[in-house]
This record gives structure tokens, C-alpha cells and sequence, in this order.
């Protein structure tokens, strides 16, 4: 019994009905009045809707009233209403955290049909926490100051959003990109469905407000290294890879490049897709942020022989941006807050070697078609073959690499309706009879249905069938077949095609799973980071702090993506506007004098908070998230946690069988 | 001159350990003799229980119990000296928590007669015959002391006062318990006397436990020849030093043997071995499932390494036989 009970507690149980959720399967009158008579029970009740205003109000009252000092309320589950109850409690004038929840909703009358049963249940439940509540100690929540500063890693559409929403409201701003400009796959496309604007159009301002804030530090080929700390008071080291150009000192006037001692380009160009070739100094794209150029190590003779002229650092002159001695450098900054926008990678259609990808030369990604679409692409806009004929048949492959048990099982969202943006502009610029083939046409969101009655209406095909093979058309025409079986004629199809385009769809980056364990987040099916709750938690994780944004999350087009860039920098200036977080007392802690620092705890705490201090484990509880791991590997016992004591646990064992 | 305090020694299921360890004090035994009237000690001195019966109820100062409570008989004389006593104390790693006697609850009573009685290689036993509570002896009834089916440490036969830990006792463990209980500040009832933090405190050997330990092999003692110097759980020896009280000067580290955890555990700890296991869980250096099995193979006799002398006052006291009959 702890001290200031004096000898035995005075506990008021309140048995929830929860309307009929409850009290259809649990005699709730019968509970309360079994509660009623076992020791150190002052006041049992039971009301219709504990968490009610008149429910709460009730605990308030006989705390008052009756002197009660813990609190018991047997209605839903803790995740739903414990704060609640613990404010109820703390309004009454004692510590919220002599208040206990028992669940008999979701685990007993939700779970159980026999009323006798449901109710020996809640009875043993409730005998439980009665012995449990008695050991309760008052706990504070610690107040930590928060950061102001917020960090958004990726610079796609989402982080360059989110970092824009965040700067504007005042908060410096850290905007880390691997590349070496931001603009992610968005600054790759041409139009955007479903109202066709031009993508660069309503990007490129973006990506330049970026640049030029006053608020924002761009990071462009840079990568989070390391995150210490916790919500509000992150660390978080950024590592630099060289670009060989000193960004401060590069002006863009790109005459570098023209006076490379390459003459043409010898290396695929990673924004086209490697449809053209560039040179081994170079500007990712016309509008890249920053203006700056970049030195691709491999491909530049400096680097491979040490005895290039040397022409780009002459034509650089006084301006002297050319660095060839730069190395990995490593930043570590503070933040309050994380926005992780780290996108998504398109499906390598190499993975289902039926759709010819690689092997016949006019079998096309999606992404390739975008650039040959797009006006600064390889072919200034003119859609062609690789032979460089004008393709008149497109057969456009939904569902690549999207909605199929061997590669994954999500749907990408956004193929549908790219592809019919892309059989739209393919027919505008080629006039070539376009046939998709698809499972199933999804078009929900706003635009969207009409966009795919214009575009049926403009006299694409629409074949209602799955690809199952894709072959040379015989008599060496250069054009292949795409077979399928059209489900709606119930008959199989065979379509020569001058061109493919496989609609390849969204998956998780590579990397994913690294980012995950830097950032301590979790991962769903398919990689995708999790989100905390689908509905009402969508841009937080699990850690406190960090929020996501954008692909990286699940597949989506721009417009839910900026959607939710903005809801994650509202979130994260939700936490580091207000200035503080208060952190839950649930932490595990060390009785010092009984450690014997055997150092056992140290590496096992997810959260890095252990520490040896002086020969002993020291708990930063700011640090700790409760999850207990410590608390059972102390082998002394000497590290106890908050909510958990032995005795709170064993008291609640022994009163939950004390029927038995 | 007034008398001086009354002290008894007894012994219950025990190995003779303990008795010598009282007899180890040396020169500090008269010390002992001087300052108290031993009134019942059967290793050493010739008194009856008939003697002891006869004495006024707590009229002893301290009773020193060592040994488990196996039999009736042990029972019966626990309670006889908590009756005469002021102060029971708990003798020992048997009496404090079943010690290796307690092993026994890994079997039933009948089986371990079964093994002792008939199926030895070395028993001789033709008419098949078991211990019995009363038989016919020449023409006499002999009543001869019940075998209970589960081992017990002594509090859980009777109300204990303080514990002195040890398979067996070390001497200034011993001497320092007498010394405070003559000394009359007594410590709350149910102390353990020694000090209450685990062996790893003032192993000389701490420094060179690492930060991150992870073990891929346990190694027993005979299986390999440790470093004098380092941890010896470092070295895949499954040191219990981590898991069990201080306060016997580590001894067997300083002989390069690891601790098996005689002392048991800190007061914070219900089941020392329960405890352990979840620690040494921490420190398997394997994400799969085949090569966890393979390092804990190395671990041959588990209850019998984590439970060695404690099994009696776990949590799990006995493997589930028969009903436990007490």
C-alpha cells in the first residue's frame, strides 16, 4: 500500500454501459454492485456514457464528496479514453494518475455472447485493477521545450510543399535532397491529369520560392545519416555528397558544360530516363534548384585519368566554382520536427519479362513516354520510335507491376488516369489509334470520371483485358502484338502496335527500409511508411515528431500529395509552434543505488535513452517511450517503469485469478 | 551477571555445507561463544529436542536453520525452534530458497523413490522396499518421518525473520549477520543479510564486460579454459553475477569460475531465474529462430542453471507432476 492511502484506499468504480455496447452483454448493475463490497471499494456505479460530460462530472463529484482517492472506470479501452478519465480525475483534485481503465467493451462484451460469462469477466477485471489501483503512485507529465526548427527530407512535390507551408508560417526550414535539384518525379512529367496543366508550369515557381526563401535551407545531395534525440529536440546528421562545384560560387551560365572536353554526351541522362546522353558536367534540367551545375565522378576524365585539360575550370575563370577536391562533408542540425517526403519508385518492368521490356526496343515505361511527350524533353516533344519513325498504334498497359499477386498487390492509384492523360497527348501529337488495356478503369476524385469520358469520347480504345503476352508481329514489321483477353467480348485479342507504354506502377524506394530504421518509423506491406491511425492519424508515425508526406506513404497523385504535405507541416507545426511537448510518465527508471551496472539494458533500449553514468544505467526519460524492454532484461530488478511496478502487475495477476 | 543470549544451530535437508561454514569462522567462532550460550547445535553438541521442548517459547535469541524442508521431521523441527525463538533465521541457499535440494522438484516423490530405491545401477533391493512412515520392527511400531512429494524453503513452512544467503555462507557474510543481531538495531523483518545489489557491482572483471554484449555460444566451464581477466559471460560463460545478490567477496570469479547464483537474487526480484533468462534473451546475437536454438544448446541443463538454487522459491516451484501436496 503506498503511504499517503492511509492503510486502505477509498476507490470509486464506475461500470460503463456504453449504451448497449456494453451493458447488452455484461450485467453492468450486477458488476457494480459485486465491485461494491470488495475491500477499499467507497463508491460503485454504473452510468449510461461514462465519457459523457454528466459521467465525468459524476467522478468529479464523489471525489469531492467521498474523499476518494483512485478512480476505476470499466467502459471502452485505454486508447480511446484514458485521457479523458484522467482529466476527470485531476478535475476532482486528486493525481490523474491514481486513475485505472478497465476494458470490458473491447476485451469482454464485444468479444463474448454469453451474458453469465461476459459478466464473471468484468467481474474478475475489475477485482483485478482493485488490487492493482491500491500500489498506484502520483506521476507528472515532464514539459520538454521544442525546437522550432522542422526538417523535411525529400524534395519532391510533398517536401518542397511542406517545406514552403512551414517556411511561410516562420519556422527555419531544412530541406534535404538526394538529387542534385528538387522537383522529384513531378518536374518529370508533362501534364497532369486530369486538367492537363503543365507540370513544369506550376512547379518550377515552387521549387524557385524554395530556393530563394529566406526561411528554407536547401540540401540538394545530401541524405540524412543519423537522427538522435526525440520530439522537439532531434539531431539529425546530414551528410554531403560533393558535387565538385562550390554552389555558393556557381552562377548556372552553364559554360562549363559547353566547353567540356566531351563533345557530345556519353552518359545516359538520368532525368530523361537515358533516353539522350549528357556530359560529365552538367545541369540535371533546365529549371533545376538549385542553378547549379553538378560533376559526375565517374563519367569525367579528371577524375578517371587526373589529366584532362581541364577546359570547365578555365572557362570558370575568376568565378573558380570548380572544386575537384570535394569530399563527403557531414552537417548536424537541430530540429523539433521531421516531415519525411521521400516518394517513390516506379516498377522495373524487367520483373514481368512478358511485356518485352528490354527486349523489343519500342516497348516503353510511362515515365519515358512523359519525357518524349514533354517539349525540353529528348525529342523536343515530337513522339517517336526509336527509329525514329512516328508510331501509329499505341497500346498502353495498365496495372504494371500494380494489382497482381507476383509483384504487388496495391493498386498504384495514379495509372489509370496518367494513362489516360498519356493516350490523350500520345493522339493530340501523333494522331496514332491508341488501345489500353486495362483491369478495371478507376477514376474516383474530382475531374477525374469526366476526364475519362473526354478521353473516351476523343476515340481511344479501351480493351477490358490483362496483357498475357507481348510478341513480334510476324513478317519483321518492327511492331509487336499485345495479347489479351478482352473480357467484355469474351474473346482473346491480338493488337499490333507500333509502340508500348506499360503503365508501370508506384512502389516503395530501395532504400526504404534504411530510412525507416534511421527515422524509427514502421513500414506496411509493400514498404510504404506507416502511418499512426489510417483515418485520424494519416500524416503521423508511430514516433512522436515525425510525420510523412506524400508517396512514400502509399501511392498518390499531386493533388492528395500536396494535400497531405499540407496537413504533415500543419502537424509539425502544431508541436513546434506551441513551444513545449508534455511526455507521458509511463517511463521505465533506474534505482540507482541498486544498479549494478552490469550494463545489460544499455544496447537493448530501441530508443538509445540508456546511458552509463558514474558505473551506473542512467534512463533519459525524455528519451524513453515505456516500452519496457529494459525493465524485463534488468537482471538485478533495479530498473522499474512507471504505470508497470512489479507490484502494480503482480497485484493485478493475483486479483484477476483470486476467483479462480 | 545476566545471561547471555541464547543461540540454537539445526540442519534440515542440508549437505553439511553450512555446518562447516559456521565452523570456518575460526578464530572468530569464540568470539561467537563468548558472546552467546549455544543451546542446541546437533553437529556439535549433545542436546535433545526433548531439551528444546523444554524451554520457555521464545526464549532463544536467534535459531540458524540450513537445509530445505523435505521431510515431517524437518518440519516439525522448524516449527519447534520458530516457537522457542525470538529470531528465525534462514541458513544458507536451502533454507533461503530450496537450494539444490529443491532440484528435486523436477520429480514427484514417487520418482525419485522409483530412482533411488530400485532403478540405480548400483541398488541392491530384491523385495523392492520403500521408505515407509510406520512399520513393524521387531514386534515394535517404528514411526519413522514422512517424505513430502515437493521440497520448500523454510518460509514456506514457517514465518522467517532473515536470511543469510550462500551455498554456503561465506564467513564475514556469517560473522556480519551475528554481529547485527546481537548488535540489537535489528533490520526490518525479511531482510536478506548481505547487501542488496547484484554480484556485478564489485566484480573486478566489470570493466571488461562490453557495452554491447552479444553471445553466440554458450561455453561451459569444462568446455574451455577463460581468460583470468575478462567477464566471464564475455567469454559465452554463463556468469549468474548479473542476476544475483553481492556480498560474498566473488569468490568464484576470483577462482575463474563464473558465479552460479547462490546468493539469489536482489530484493527486487521475485524469480531469479525468470529474471536471468529474460536478460540472457537480450543478449542472443541472432534474428533466426534455428541458430537461437543452436546457442541455447549450449545451455544443456536450464532449470538446473538458472533455477540451481532457487527453485523451491520461484515463482515456478515445482514442475506440474502431481497436485502439490505440500
Amino acid at each position: 500500500m503506498s503511504a499517503d492511502t492511509n492503510g486502505q484506499p477509498r476507490i470509486g468504480v464506475y461500470v460503463c454501459h456504453c449504451g448497449t455496447n456494453i451493458a447488452a452483454t455484461v450485467d453492468v448493475e450486477a458488476v457494480a454492485e459485486y465491485a461494491a463490497g470488495l475491500p477499499g471499494v467507497t463508491v460503485s456505479k454504473t452510468y449510461k456514457y461514462m465519457c459523457s460530460d454528466p459521467g465525468q462530472e459524476l467522478i468529479k463529484e464523489d471525489i469531492l464528496a467521498n474523499q476518494l482517492d483512485r478512480v476505476i472506470v470499466a467502459a471502452c479501452s485505454p486508447s480511446l479514453h484514458e485521457a479523458t478519465f484522467r482529466r476527470a480525475t485531476a478535475a476532482g483534485g486528486i493525481n490523474p494518475y491514481y486513475f485505472h481503465m478497465v476494458s470490458i467493451r473491447e476485451l469482454d462484451s464485444w468479444v463474448h455472447t454469453d451474458i453469465v460469462e461476459a459478466t464473471a469477466k468484468a467481474k474478475d477485471l475489475i477485482r483485478a485493477a482493485i488490487h492493482r489501483v491500491r500500489f498506484h503512485k502520483p506521476l507528472e507529465r515532464a514539459r520538454v521545450n521544442v525546437n522550432p526548427a522542422v526538417m523535411v527530407v525529400g524534395g519532391g512535390i510533398a517536401g518542397i510543399h511542406a517545406a514552403l507551408t512551414l517556411a511561410n508560417a516562420g519556422k527555419k526550414v531544412y530541406l534535404v535532397e538526394r538529387e542534385p535539384s528538387i522537383g522529384g518525379h513531378m518536374a518529370q512529367f508533362d501534364k497532369t491529369f486530369p486538367t492537363l496543366d503543365c507540370a513544369a508550369c506550376i512547379l518550377t515557381p515552387k521549387m524557385t520560392e524554395v530556393g530563394q526563401h529566406p526561411n528554407i535551407t536547401l540540401w540538394t545531395m545530401a541524405e540524412v545519416d543519423k537522427v538522435d534525440g526525440y520530439v522537439g529536440n532531434y539531431q539529425v546528421t546530414v551528410r554531403h555528397k560533393p558535387r565538385f562545384i562550390i554552389e555558393e560560387a556557381c552562377v548556372g551560365c552553364m559554360e562549363c558544360i559547353e566547353v567540356c572536353v566531351f563533345r557530345r554526351g556519353k552518359t545516359p541522362d538520368e532525368f530523361n530516363l537515358g533516353l539522350n546522353m549528357r556530359k560529365p558536367v552538367y545541369i540535371p534540367f533546365p529549371q533545376a534548384v538549385p542553378q547549379v551545375v553538378v560533376i559526375d565522378q565517374d563519367a569525367c576524365i579528371e577524375f578517371r585519368t587526373g589529366r584532362c585539360k581541364k577546359t570547365c575550370v578555365e572557362v570558370c575563370a575568376e568565378r573558380n566554382a570548380i572544386d575537384f577536391t570535394q569530399t563527403e562533408t557531414f552537417d548536424t542540425v537541430e530540429v523539433g520536427a521531421i516531415v519525411v517526403a521521400t516518394g517513390f519508385k516506379t516498377f522495373d518492368p524487367r520483373r514481368t519479362p512478358s511485356y518485352g521490356y528490354g527486349v523489343y526496343p519500342n516497348v516503353y515505361t510511362a515515365m519515358e513516354i512523359e519525357r518524349l511527350v514533354n517539349a525540353s524533353g529528348p525529342t523536343e516533344g515530337h513522339v517517336t520510335l526509336r527509329d525514329g519513325r512516328t508510331p501509329e498504334t499505341v497500346g498502353i498497359v495498365h496495372c504494371v507491376g500494380s494489382r497482381d499477386v507476383n509483384t504487388n498487390e496495391h493498386c498504384s492509384r495514379v495509372c489509370c488516369m496518367y494513362s489516360l492523360k498519356l493516350a490523350h497527348l500520345v493522339k493530340e501529337k501523333t494522331g496514332a489509334e491508341i488501345y489500353n488495356f486495362y483491369i478495371d478503369i478507376r477514376a474516383p476524385g474530382k475531374g477525374m470520371e469526366e476526364f475519362y469520358n473526354r478521353v473516351a469520347e476523343e476515340g481511344v480504345h479501351f480493351i477490358r483485358g490483362k496483357v498475357a503476352d507481348v510478341y513480334p508481329e510476324a513478317g519483321n514489321t518492327g511492331r509487336v502484338v499485345l495479347q489479351a483477353e478482352d473480357t467484355l467480348l469474351g474473346r482473346v485479342r491480338k493488337i499490333p502496335v507500333d509502340m508500348v507504354v506499360l503503365a508501370t506502377g508506384l512502389e516503395a524506394q530501395a532504400d526504404a527500409d534504411e530510412v525507416r530504421r534511421t527515422f524509427n518509423i514502421t513500414c506496411g506491406g509493400g514498404g510504404f511508411f506507416m502511418e499512426r491511425h489510417p483515418k485520424l492519424a494519416p500524416v503521423s508515425t508511430f514516433t512522436d515528431g515525425i510525420f510523412l508526406a506524400g508517396c512514400c506513404q502509399g501511392p498518390k497523385d499531386i493533388p492528395d500529395t500536396v494535400a497531405q504535405a499540407g496537413a504533415a507541416a500543419a502537424e509539425a507545426l502544431a508541436l513546434v509552434d506551441k513551444g513545449f511537448v508534455e511526455m507521458e510518465p509511463n517511463t521505465a527508471y533506474v534505482v540507482t543505488e541498486e544498479c549494478s551496472g552490469c550494463k545489460t539494458c544499455i544496447p537493448l533500449c530501441p530508443y538509445t535513452a540508456i546511458s552509463r553514468v558514474d558505473g551506473k544505467a542512467y534512463i533519459n526519460p525524455v528519451l524513453c517511450k515505456g516500452c519496457g524492454t529494459c525493465v524485463a532484461a534488468c537482471p538485478s530488478g533495479s530498473i522499474r517503469q512507471n504505470l508497470f511496478e512489479d507490484e502494480e502487475i503482480y497485484e493485478e495477476i493475483l486479483g484477476v485469478l483470486a476467483n479462480a | 551477571m545476566p545471561d547471555k543470549p541464547k543461540v540454537a544451530f539445526y540442519w534440515c535437508a542440508s549437505c553439511g555445507g553450512c555446518e562447516e561454514a559456521v565452523v570456518d569462522l575460526a578464530e572468530k567462532i569464540l568470539d561467537v561463544v563468548a558472546a552467546v550460550d549455544i543451546v542446541f547445535w546437533p553437529v556439535a553438541l549433545d542436546f535433545k529436542k526433548s531439551d528444546v521442548e523444554a524451554m520457555e517459547d521464545g526464549s532463544i535469541l536467534a535459531s540458524f536453520v540450513n537445509g530445505a524442508i523435505r521431510t515431517t521431521e524437518q518440519e516439525e523441527m522448524a516449527l519447534l525452534l520458530r516457537r522457542k525463538s525470538k529470531v528465525l533465521v534462514a541458513f544458507g541457499s536451502c533454507a533461503h530458497l530450496g537450494g539444490i535440494p529443491a532440484l528435486a522438484n523436477l520429480w514427484d516423490r514417487e520418482a525419485i523413490f522409483d530412482t533411488a530405491y530400485r532403478t540405480t545401477a548400483s541398488t541392491v533391493n530384491p523385495e523392492g522396499t520403500l521408505p515407509q512412515v510406520s512399520l513393524a520392527h521387531n514386534g515394535d511400531r517404528v514411526h519413522l518421518p514422512g517424505f513430502y512429494n515437493t521440497v520448500r524453503a523454510l518460509d514456506q513452512v514457517t514465518e522467517v525473520d532473515y536470511y543469510i544467503p550462500g551455498c554456503a555462507p561465506t564467513p564475514n557474510i556469517i560473522a556480519g549477520a551475528v554481529e547485527t543481531l546481537l548488535g540489537g538495531d535489528l533490520p526490518p523483518a525479511g531482510t536478506v543479510l548481505t547487501p542488496d545489489i547484484a554480484l556485478c557491482e564489485d566484480c573486478p572483471r566489470l570493466d571488461t564486460k562490453p557495452q554491447e554484449l552479444t553471445i553466440e555460444r554458450f561455453r561451459r566451464p569444462h568446455e574451455v579454459i577463460a581468460d583470468e581477466g575478462t567477464c566471464l559471460l564475455a567469454q559465452g560463460l554463463l556468469c549468474m553475477g548479473p542476476a544475483t545478490r553481492s556480498g560474498c567477496g566473488h569468490l568464484c570469479i576470483n577462482g575463474n569460475m563464473p558465479c552460479t547464483g547462490c546468493f539469489g537474487p536482489t530484493s527486487k526480484v521475485r524469480d531469479q531465474g525468470a529474471k536471468y533468462l529474460s536478460a540472457i534473451a537480450s543478449m542472443l546475437g541472432f534474428e533466426d529462430e534455428a541458430a537461437i536454438d543452436r546457442a541455447l544448446d549450449g545451455i544443456p541443463d536450464p532449470v538446473g542453471t538458472f533455477y540451481r538454487y532457487g527453485l523451491a522459491g520461484s515463482l515456478l516451484r515445482r514442475r506440474k507432476m502431481t497436485p502439490v501436496d505440500a
